[in-house]
């Protein structure tokens, strides 16, 4: 994935925020590689997110009554 | 088998593992005791004229995410080293014992089964049996090294993105994965408990379905579990494939695959008369939704592991798991949503086919090491992307057998044929009809 300056910037923001709030230390080195997946994964979800959907879809729980 | 044949059968398969163990990795506990007192008393039984199981004296081992009452159920990973030992075994392991097969040990994987490679930082690589400078595949990558270099007959491994199918593909055996629900997954490690399978990995058709007659039927123990009962196969394997409706995919699953995947994949179309190609209405983004939803709820999984003890993860786990619980619930939502549309549609395509034809993998197996993979001119990161093939379809649940094409070159590499749900019969019987044609199989590879 090739991210611009502004996405990498927001990306090590969101997940420093991120990181914090969840309570996850993580270490500099960790970092990159961290951030490579959360954009791949970011990327596939604004893909499945561009599908049109209708309002009353239903997601396709395991859980049964 | 003869009388005092289990004793016997049982020993050479542990002379063989511990011979062979040192240079495939596959094995990360040999239940030795456990195995010979089993054997022994399959003897006793058939000295006194009791009937055996169709699997009596088959010595059969489980990925290591799979419960042995006594052993920790490890996961591939160092953290559960320090949980208890499993006072039971799991539902599957139970099952196959009571038809007579014999539990040898426990098996390599990918940590936390978050894996394409069977690389695995803290046990060492499940080494692949026909060039042990290749991977495996994952995650149940000793469950493919095993079963392909003759260590045993027989393994368990869990499917949740594609973890029996790749390494079926990459070692060159037969695996399958079931319909989601249809085996009972007591007593297992969970990974991403909407997507996870458990299924069989064998040299054979034939043991493949013996063993998966013999795990079917309902488990309270798991609340995915089918309420449906046993549908055997293995009587049915022989019925031919006469009547049955074959398509090959095309558009998705031929983008990427290489000139081995491809050429596996129109000798095995070839053999079945797949002459026509179909569209699985969007794959690539049925692959992103299953991405997604591995990285939130592998993650939601292990928070509590990323907290405390973030250094024991192996690195390429910790930092996809990191990764994965940064995203935002709405995304996951959405995928959710995604996946009932794209269960609809492909539902529909069963309505004109029985089954249809897919690569595995879209490469032989890689080098151990290696981190990147050309797909479609492309160098992509290799792990996440070994899976581009088989995501789209465990993601709604269809049942697969990956069958091993060996290639001139001596690698194999595998074709999955997908049947509807509930309809394992199918699959297998069109693998038991290329088995006995001779355009697959799993011959041991050559010393």
């Amino acid at each position: 994935m090739n991210e611009t300056a502004g996405e990498t910037a927001d990306l090590d923001a969101f997940i420093a925020a991120g990181t914090r709030l969840l309570g996850l230390r993580i270490r500099p080195e960790w970092h990159d590689a961290i951030r490579l997946h959360l954009g791949v994964s970011l990327a596939h979800a604004r893909a499945v997110g561009d599908f049109p959907l209708a309002d009353e879809s239903e997601p396709a729980s395991v859980f049964t009554a | 088998m003869s009388v005092a044949g289990f004793g016997a059968a049982v020993a050479a398969s542990l002379q063989r593992i511990e011979i062979d163990d040192k240079r495939l990795n596959a094995f990360t506990s040999v239940t030795a005791e456990r195995a010979r007192a089993t054997a022994a008393a399959l003897d006793a039984a058939a000295a006194a004229g009791q009937s055996m199981g169709p699997l009596a004296g088959v010595p059969f081992a489980v990925k290591n995410l799979i419960d042995i009452a006594g052993l920790a159920t490890l996961a591939g990973s160092r953290i559960n080293r320090d949980h208890p030992p499993a006072a039971a075994d799991a539902t599957l392991v139970s099952r196959l014992e009571a038809v007579g097969a014999i539990l040898v040990g426990a098996l390599n994987m990918g940590e936390y089964a978050y894996d394409f490679t069977g690389e695995n930082c803290h046990y060492g690589a499940s080494r692949n049996p026909h060039d042990t400078a290749r991977m495996t595949g994952g995650s149940s990558g000793g469950s493919g090294g095993a079963v392909a270099g003759g260590l045993v007959p027989l393994a368990l491994g869990s499917d949740t993105n594609g973890s029996i199918r790749v390494p079926a593909s990459f070692c060159g055996i037969f695996g399958l994965k079931p319909t989601y629900g249809r085996l009972s997954r007591a007593g297992s490690f969970p990974f991403v408990v909407s997507l996870d399978h458990l299924g069989p990995l064998a040299r054979t058709t034939r043991e493949l379905a013996v063993a998966y007659d013999a795990m079917q039927g309902p488990d309270a123990r798991d609340p995915a579990c089918a309420q449906r009962p046993a549908e055997p196969v293995t009587e049915r394997l022989a019925q031919g494939v006469a009547g049955l409706r074959i398509a090959r995919a095309g558009g998705y699953f031929r983008a990427g695959a290489s000139d081995q995947a491809l050429a596996a994949l129109d000798g095995v179309a070839a053999a079945l008369g797949a002459g026509r190609e179909i569209d699985i209405p969007e794959a690539a983004r049925a692959r992103a939704a299953a991405y997604v939803i591995t990285a939130s709820e592998g993650a939601a999984l292990h928070l509590a592991r990323l907290r405390e003890r973030p250094e024991d993860f192996d690195p390429d786990v910790r930092d996809r798991l990191i990764a994965g619980a940064l995203l935002p619930a709405a995304l996951v939502a959405q995928a959710h949503k995604f996946r009932r549309w794209y269960q609809g549609a492909v539902l529909r395509l069963f309505d004109e086919i029985d089954a249809f034809l897919a690569p595995a993998t879209p490469c032989v197996a890689p080098l151990i090491g290696q981190k990147t993979l050309a797909l479609d001119g492309r160098e992509v990161p290799l792990r996440p992307n070994i899976g581009i093939y088989t995501q789209p379809l465990s993601f709604v649940g269809l049942p697969v057998v990956a069958v091993p094409v060996p290639l001139a070159g001596g690698l194999p590499i595998g074709v999955q044929i997908v049947a509807a749900p509930w309809r394992e019969d199918v699959a297998l019987r069109l693998s038991q009809h290329l088995e006995t044609a001779g355009i697959v199989g799993a011959p041991l590879p050559s010393a």
